[in-house]
C-alpha cells in the first residue's frame, strides 16, 4: 500500500509502486491540470510540489511528476495546481494574469506551481530564487519576459510578510487554501502509521533514488520493475563531516548538495557550479550517487566528483568495500559493481589547507542541458610548484574520464602557461571523443583545452593569461 | 484587455485535446512509422502486434475507404505508406487499442522489412537529381545581370539556415468520436479546421458535412499545426471508422519531432553588388529549400521566400529564385515567417560580407537602403504605409545608438576574455495569404434573448490572443461590455470553409468579418430602438456603454430591454459576417501583383556578450522600435513581439536540427533539441510602440503582430558574429545558422587553434 496525501485528499492505493505519478494524477484521479509536455523531465508543464517533513519541519520541494515513482510520494503530501485553487486567483495567479505571463497556457500550470512553491520555500524570498524556481518551466510562447515581470510582482508583495507564522499568513493572503494549516499533522500521522523502508542491500530490487534516469531510459519497464525506494531512510541521508572526510549519503540529492553548509565551506563556488546542472526540481529529486551508477559519460556530479578525487562505498549482502570514484568505470557504462551491489555513501577529503576548486561546463544550452564537455580540476600549490592535482573530463570518451597522466604530468611542475600548453597536449592525447549531436570531435577537443585552461584562468587570474596561452 | 484565457489557464482549468475526459470504450491510436528514409517495403508483419490481448485492430493502408492522401497544396502524400517509404517516421500502420500503453507496447511488435535506398538529404544534392517538388520560381526587377557594370563592390558567398522544431509544449493529436448516420465529431489540436475537415472526408470517402471538427485551443502552434494536425485527426477518424469506437491519438514528445515536419532549413547563394556609396545596386539570390519528402505547404513558403528577399530595402535590380527540394526527410512546413525570415537571413548575410570587405559597420550599407516611401518591391508592390526609415531612425534615437557603441567600444577595449557585438535587424513582413483566395472569413453572432452574446469565427486561439482581440471587436461595434461576450470554440459547423489561423492574418480577416456582423446587427438593432422610443428618421441612434443614445443622449434604453424588445418583434438576432480582402492580387504568370493589404516594419538592436574562452554567449538586450500600426491590445501585442524576438533568437542560436545521412533525426527529443530558457533570454527586451495614424487595412488599424517580430531574432546571428570578430579579426565564421557554442568556438580560434579542423557545415549537418 502506498499512502500518501493528494492535495486535501488522502489516498491509499495498491497500484504498482513504479507507476509513474503524472499517470496517477491525469488519468487515475482525473486531475487534468497537470500537463504533459515531455515526459523527460525537460519542460517543466507536469511540475508538481511535494511536502515532507524534515527534522519535523513542513518543506516543500519541486518535482516532475513523469519522472516521479508513486513509491516516491510515499508518506508525503503531493500538491497538483487543484490543491492551490481556492476561490479567487492566488498572487502567483494574479500576477501572471496581470503580466500577460500566459499566452497559449500549456505550460502555465507549471510555471504557477513552482512559483508557488517559491512562496511555500524558507529559503531567502529573492527576485533570483523566485526565477531559479521556475527554471526547469519552458515556456514556448511569451520568451518569459512577462513571466519575469510577474515574479518580480510576487516578489514584491511577499515583501509584506514580515516573520509571522508563513502558513498562516499565506493562509490569509490567499496564497494558500487554509487546509494547508492541517498538513503538518496529518503528515505526522502518517508517517507514524507507515512501515519501515526495506533495507538498502536487498539485491532483488532496482533502486531508485530520484528516477531521473531510469524513468527517461525506460519508463515502460519501470512501471513493472520491483524497486527499492531508498530515499527515505533516514540512515542514507544527509552530508556529515567527520574529521578530515566528508560523508555523503546515498539519498542525497543534487539539491541536498548544493544547500549543504559543509560542501559550501569546502566549496565556497558550489551555487554557481550547481547552477549549471539539470534545473531546479531535477536538482531535487536526482540523488548523487544515481548520477554515479548512471555512468553517463557527461554526468556532471561524476566529473565534478572525480574532480575532487572522491570514493566510493559498495554494500552487497553481507560485503562492504571502498574503492576510488575514479576506480568504478571499466568501459561504456561498465562498472566495478556487482549484480546487487548498493552505492552506499560517498567519501571525500578535505585537506588542511585550502584547495583551488574549479567546474566548468559548456552545452548548446548554458542552463538545463546535458553537457557537450565538462571537466573538474583540484589543484595544491606548493609556492610556484603543483603538488597534486586531479582533473577530470566528460564527454571526451566512453567513459568519465579521471585524467590520469595529465594528472600524473602536473605534479611538481611550476604553475606556468607552459606547463599548461603541455599538460593539454598530455590531455589530447589520452581523450577520445567522438562526434554526436552535442558536437563533433574536434570542437570537443578544442572545448577540453578551453575548459582546462578556464580552470587556471579562474583560479589564477593574476597568474595566467589567456593571450599567453593560445 | 487581459487575455480573456487567463483565468483559466492559470488555474489549470482550460482544456486541450489530452483533458476532454473519455468516453467510455475509447481506443487509443498509436503509429507505426518507418526507421528507414528512403526504401520499398518489402514485408509488413502485424500479426504480433495483433495478438496483443489489448489491441482491437491494426490499419494499414490497405483499410482507408477513401483515398490515401493528405497532401493540401499538392496530392503527393499518403496518409499511411504503401510500398514506398520516404522519410524516417512515416507512417506505416496504425494499433488501436484498450489503453495507450498497450497501443504502444504493440507498436513495438510490428515488423518491416524495407530494402532500403539512398537517402537525399542535402537540398542542392535534390536540385542537382532533378527532385524539385514544383517549378522553380524567379522574381525579376530591373536588370540585375547588367547592373554588375555600375557596381563598385561586388560580394558574392552563401547562406544557410538549418530548420527549427516547433516545440509547441501541447504535442499534435485529436480524438474523435462517432455521432449519428455515419458522421464523426472530431476534437483535433489544429490551426486549420476546415482543413482538417477536408482531408478527413476524403480519406473516409465522406462528404464533408459528416465530419464535424471542433477546436477548443491549442498548446501552442506557431505553424506545425497548420496542416500537419490533419494526419493525426485523420488517423483517428479512421479509426472511428472501422471500429465504431471513440478513439484517441495524443503524440509522445518523441513521435511528434520524429514524424511531424519543421520549418524548412535552406542553401543559398547570394551576390550583391554596390555602389561607392553604399547603395545596393544589384541583388541576386538562389534559394534551395529544403522541402523534405513532400510538398505539404513548402510551395507556398518558397513563394513567400522570393516575395522578402529584399527584406526592407529598395533594391533597383533584382534577380532572385527558389527551388522547392524533395529530400528524405519529414515534409517541412509552415513555422512563424514562412519562408520570410529564410530569405532575410540571406540578405542581411550578403550585407554583412559587403560591409567586412569594404570595411564598414554593416549598419551602414543598411541604413543607406531602407525602403523609402512608395518605393517598388520586385514583385511590383509600393511599399505603402512605409515605417522602414521611420523605425530605424526612432531606435536609433529612442536608444541613444552613439551611447550604446561607446559603451561597446569600452568593453571590447578593456576585456581580453569576454567580448561585445551589436547588429541592427530591420525587418518587413508582408500581411495577407500570399494566396488571394484565402484572404476571406467569416463569423457568426447569436445575441441570446437574455442580451448574452455568443461569437464563432474561423479563428483559432493558440496563444496569440485572438479571441481577446474579438471580444475587443465586438464590444467596440455593439457598444456592450466585454463580458457579455463569449467567445464560442471554432467548429466546422458553424462557420465553414475558413481558412487556417496563420500569416499573422486571423485577427485582421476575423475580426473585419465580426465587426461586418456587428454592424449588421447594430443596424436592426437601432431600428428597433427607433420604433421603441418613437424617434423620427432623423435621430442618430447609436449603442454606447450598454445603452441606447439618441443624438449622442444616453437614453433610459439599455441593452437588455432593447434585446428583449427586438426579439418580440421578431427581429433577427443572429447574423453571419463575411469579410474578403479588397485590392489585393497576384499574377503568379508574370510573378507580379499587390499581394498583401499591408506591410509590417520595425527595427531591432541586439547586443550580445560572447565569453571567449568558452564559446559561450548570452544577450545583453534587444531594443526594438516597432511599427504596431495602431495597437488594440498592448499586452497580447508586447506578448506576441517578446515571443516571436525569443523564437528568431532561439532559431538563430541554439536551435540545432540535425538528420544523419540516413535521414534519422539526431536531435529528437528535448535533451538534445534546446529552445530558449528563462536564462537564455535577452537581459532586457524595450519595445517601443511606433504609433502611426497612418491609413492601413488593418483592424482597428492594429498591424498584424503574429509573425514579424521572430525575425527581429536575426540580429542575433550578426551580433555574435561582430563580437567573434573583436576577439579574432581573422574569422571567416561561415554564414551558418544557428550560431551554436560550438561554431562560436571555432570561429574564435580559427586560425589559432592548433591541430583543429574546421567543422564541415550544411543546412542539414550530416553526422554520426
Ligand atoms: C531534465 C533532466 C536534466 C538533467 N540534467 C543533468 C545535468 O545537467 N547533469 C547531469 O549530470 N545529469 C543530469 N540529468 C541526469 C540525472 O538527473 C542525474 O544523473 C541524477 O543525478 C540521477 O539520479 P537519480 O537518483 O534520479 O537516478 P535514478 O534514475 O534513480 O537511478 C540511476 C541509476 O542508478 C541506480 N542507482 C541509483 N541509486 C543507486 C544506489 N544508491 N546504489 C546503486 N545503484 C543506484 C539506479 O538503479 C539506476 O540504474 C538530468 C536528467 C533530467 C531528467
Ligand atoms: S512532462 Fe515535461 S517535465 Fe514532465
Ligand atoms: S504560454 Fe504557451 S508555452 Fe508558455
Amino acid at each position: 500500500m502506498i499512502k500518501f496525501i493528494l492535495n486535501n485528499t488522502p489516498i491509499s492505493t495498491d497500484k504498482h509502486s513504479g507507476t509513474i505519478l503524472l499517470d496517477f494524477i491525469r488519468y487515475h484521479k482525473a486531475l487534468t491540470g497537470t500537463k504533459i509536455g515531455c515526459r523527460e523531465g525537460d519542460c517543466g508543464a507536469c511540475t508538481i510540489m511535494v511536502g515532507d517533513l524534515r527534522n519535523g519541519q513542513l518543506h516543500y520541494e519541486s518535482m516532475t511528476s513523469c519522472l516521479t515513482p508513486l513509491g516516491n510520494a510515499q508518506g508525503k503530501h503531493i500538491v497538483t495546481i487543484e490543491g492551490f485553487n481556492g476561490d479567487g486567483l492566488t498572487p502567483v495567479q494574479q500576477a501572471m494574469v496581470d503580466e500577460g505571463g500566459t499566452q497559449c497556457g500549456f505550460c502555465t500550470v507549471g510555471f504557477v506551481v513552482s512559483l508557488q512553491g517559491f512562496c511555500l520555500s524558507s529559503k531567502p524570498q529573492t527576485y533570483e530564487n523566485a526565477i531559479a524556481a521556475i527554471d526547469g518551466n519552458i515556456c514556448r510562447c511569451t520568451g518569459y519576459k512577462s513571466i519575469e515581470r510577474a515574479a518580480q510582482r510576487i516578489v514584491d508583495h511577499l515583501g509584506n510578510y514580515k516573520g509571522q507564522d508563513k502558513m498562516n499568513w499565506l493562509v490569509e493572503q490567499g496564497y494558500l487554501p487554509a487546509y494547508f494549516k492541517t498538513i503538518q499533522q496529518q503528515l505526522e500521522t502518517l508517517k507514524a502509521e507507515l512501515p519501515q523502508p526495506i533495507t538498502p542491500q536487498n539485491g532483488a530490487l532496482t533502486p531508485v533514488g530520484g528516477g531521473t534516469d531510469l524513468y527517461v531510459q525506460r519508463p515502460a519497464e519501470m512501471r513493472k520493475t520491483a524497486i527499492n525506494h531508498f530515499l527515505d531512510q533516514n540512515e542514507l541521508k544527509g552530508i556529515s563531516r567527520k574529521g578530515d572526510n566528508i560523508h555523503i549519503g546515498a539519498a542525497c540529492t543534487a539539491e541536498d548538495l548544493r544547500s549543504s553548509t559543509i560542501m559550501q565551506e569546502h566549496i565556497p563556488n558550489l551555487h554557481a557550479f550547481m547552477k549549471l546542472v539539470s534545473s531546479t526540481p531535477i536538482r531535487n529529486m536526482g540523488t548523487v550517487a544515481g548520477n554515479f551508477v548512471n555512468a553517463s559519460p557527461i554526468g556532471d556530479l561524476t566529473i565534478f566528483f572525480l574532480g575532487l578525487n572522491a570514493s566510493i562505498v559498495l554494500s552487497g549482502v553481507g560485503t562492504k568495500r571502498t574503492i576510488a570514484l575514479k576506480d568504478f568505470y571499466k568501459g561504456y557504462k561498465q562498472l566495478d559493481k556487482q549484480q546487487g551491489e548498493f552505492l552506499e555513501e560517498i567519501i571525500i577529503q578535505v585537506p588542511q589547507q585550502p584547495i583551488g576548486f574549479n567546474f566548468e561546463k559548456v552545452c548548446k544550452r548554458t542552463h538545463l542541458d546535458i553537457a557537450t564537455v565538462n571537466s573538474a580540476l583540484q589543484i595544491k600549490l606548493s609556492g610556484d610548484t603543483i603538488i597534486e592535482a586531479h582533473a577530470s573530463a566528460g564527454g571526451v570518451g566512453p567513459t568519465p574520464k579521471y585524467l590520469q597522466n595529465t594528472c600524473n604530468f602536473l605534479k611538481g611542475k611550476p604553475l606556468t602557461e607552459a606547463t599548461i600548453q603541455q599538460a593539454n597536449e598530455v590531455i589530447q592525447d589520452e581523450i577520445s571523443p567522438i562526434s554526436d549531436a552535442r558536437g563533433t570531435k574536434e570542437y570537443k577537443r578544442l572545448l577540453l583545452r578551453q575548459l582546462f585552461y578556464a580552470h587556471f584562468l579562474t583560479l589564477f587570474p593574476d597568474r595566467i593569461q589567456l593571450a599567453q596561452l593560445v | 484587455m487581459k487575455n480573456i484565457d487567463s483565468n483559466t489557464h492559470v488555474r489549470g482549468e482550460s482544456i486541450y485535446v489530452d483533458d476532454i475526459p473519455p468516453r467510455q470504450g475509447t481506443l487509443y491510436a498509436c503509429v507505426f512509422d518507418s526507421k528507414v528514409a528512403h526504401g520499398h517495403i518489402e514485408a509488413l508483419d502485424v500479426s504480433k502486434a495483433e495478438a496483443h490481448p489489448d489491441v482491437v485492430k491494426v490499419v494499414t493502408y490497405k483499410d482507408i475507404p477513401g483515398i490515401n492522401e493528405i497532401g493540401g497544396i499538392i496530392k503527393d502524400e499518403p496518409l499511411l505508406a504503401e510500398k514506398e517509404v520516404h522519410f524516417q517516421g512515416m507512417p506505416i500502420a496504425m494499433v488501436l487499442a484498450t489503453s495507450e500503453h498497450s497501443a504502444h507496447e504493440a507498436v513495438k511488435r510490428i515488423e518491416a522489412t524495407i530494402k532500403a535506398h539512398h537517402p537525399i538529404v542535402d537540398p542542392r544534392e535534390a536540385h542537382a537529381k532533378g527532385e524539385l517538388i514544383i517549378p522553380s520560381r524567379t522574381f525579376r526587377l530591373g536588370d540585375s545581370e547588367n547592373a554588375w557594370d555600375e557596381c563598385a563592390y561586388i560580394v558574392e558567398g552563401s547562406a544557410e539556415s538549418a530548420g527549427q522544431e516547433h516545440l509547441y509544449l501541447e504535442t499534435q493529436g485529436a480524438y474523435a468520436y462517432p455521432t449519428e448516420n455515419g458522421s464523426i465529431r472530431i476534437s483535433s489540436s489544429t490551426q486549420g479546421p476546415t482543413q482538417v475537415q477536408r482531408t478527413v472526408g476524403a480519406v473516409l470517402g465522406l462528404p464533408m458535412h459528416k465530419i464535424e471538427v471542433d477546436v477548443t485551443r491549442l498548446g501552442g502552434g506557431f505553424g506545425g499545426k497548420e496542416d500537419q494536425a490533419s494526419a493525426w485527426a485523420t488517423f483517428v477518424a479512421l479509426g472511428v471508422y472501422l471500429t465504431g469506437k471513440p478513439v484517441k491519438y495524443i503524440l509522445d514528445r518523441m513521435e511528434d519531432m520524429r514524424m511531424t515536419g519543421k520549418r524548412n532549413p535552406y542553401v543559398s547563394d547570394f551576390k550583391i553588388g554596390l555602389s561607392n556609396d553604399y547603395k545596393i545596386i544589384a541583388y541576386q539570390a538562389e534559394y534551395f529549400q529544403n522541402a523534405g519528402a513532400a510538398a505539404d505547404l513548402s510551395p507556398a513558403i518558397m513563394e513567400r521566400t522570393l516575395f522578402h528577399s529584399t527584406n526592407s530595402y529598395f533594391v533597383p535590380n533584382v534577380t532572385v529564385q527558389a527551388h522547392s527540394c524533395r529530400t528524405n526527410i519529414p515534409p517541412n512546413t509552415a513555422f512563424r515567417g514562412f519562408g520570410g525570415p529564410q530569405a532575410m537571413f540571406v540578405i542581411e548575410a550578403a550585407i554583412t560580407k559587403a560591409a567586412e570587405e569594404i570595411g564598414v559597420p554593416a549598419s551602414v550599407i543598411q541604413k543607406a537602403n531602407l525602403l523609402k516611401e512608395k518605393d517598388k518591391f520586385p514583385y511590383g508592390q509600393p511599399a505603402g504605409g512605409n515605417e522602414a526609415v521611420d523605425s530605424w531612425v526612432r531606435a536609433e534615437e529612442k536608444y541613444d545608438i552613439k551611447a550604446l557603441r561607446a559603451e561597446i567600444d569600452a568593453f571590447n577595449q578593456s576585456n581580453q576574455l569576454y567580448k561585445k557585438g551589436l547588429a541592427f535587424m530591420p525587418i518587413c513582413f508582408g500581411i495577407s495569404f500570399t494566396k488571394t483566395d484565402m484572404n476571406q472569413a467569416r463569423a457568426l453572432i447569436h445575441i441570446y434573448s437574455d442580451g448574452s452574446i455568443g461569437i464563432s469565427t474561423g479563428a483559432v486561439e493558440m496563444g496569440q490572443g485572438v479571441n481577446t482581440k474579438m471580444v475587443q471587436v465586438a464590444a467596440h461595434y455593439l457598444g456592450v461590455d466585454p463580458s457579455r461576450i463569449k467567445i464560442e470554440t471554432t467548429n466546422t459547423t458553424r462557420v465553414a470553409n475558413t481558412s487556417p489561423s496563420a500569416a499573422s492574418a486571423t485577427a485582421d480577416l476575423n475580426g473585419k468579418a465580426t465587426g461586418i456582423a456587428c454592424n449588421a446587427l447594430v443596424k436592426r438593432l437601432t431600428g428597433a430602438a427607433r420604433k421603441k422610443l418613437g424617434l423620427s428618421e432623423q435621430a442618430v441612434i447609436t449603442i454606447k456603454d450598454e445603452f441606447i443614445h439618441v443624438d449622442g443622449q444616453q437614453t433610459e434604453l439599455g441593452w437588455e430591454a432593447l434585446v428583449q424588445f427586438a426579439f418580440l418583434e421578431r427581429i433577427a438576432l443572429t447574423e453571419n459576417g463575411h469579410y474578403a480582402t479588397p485590392t489585393i492580387h497576384f499574377d503568379k504568370e508574370k510573378e507580379k501583383g499587390h499581394p498583401f493589404a499591408y506591410h509590417v516594419y520595425g527595427t531591432a538592436i541586439t547586443c550580445v556578450t560572447v565569453d571567449c574562452v568558452r564559446g559561450r554567449y548570452e544577450f545583453d538586450y534587444v531594443k526594438i522600435a516597432h511599427d504596431f500600426g495602431s495597437s488594440m491590445n498592448k499586452i497580447v501585442d508586447l506578448g506576441q513581439t517578446e515571443g516571436g524576438l525569443v523564437q528568431g533568437i532561439g532559431w538563430m542560436t541554439m536551435e540545432e536540427l540535425m538528420y544523419n545521412k540516413e535521414g534519422r533525426l539526431l536531435t529528437n527529443a528535448l535533451s538534445t533539441y534546446k529552445i530558449p530558457d528563462i536564462y537564455a533570454v535577452p537581459k532586457e527586451i524595450e519595445v517601443d510602440f511606433l504609433e502611426s495614424d497612418k491609413e492601413n487595412m488593418a483592424i482597428f488599424k492594429s498591424k498584424a503582430v503574429g509573425e514579424p517580430p521572430l525575425m527581429y531574432g536575426i540580429g542575433a546571428y550578426f551580433a555574435i558574429r561582430d563580437a567573434v570578430k573583436a576577439f579574432n579579426p581573422q574569422a571567416e565564421p561561415p554564414f551558418s545558422a544557428p550560431f551554436t557554442p560550438e561554431k562560436v568556438l571555432m570561429g574564435l580560434y580559427d586560425g589559432k587553434a592548433n591541430n583543429v579542423e574546421s567543422v564541415p557545415v550544411g543546412a542539414v549537418k550530416a553526422k554520426g
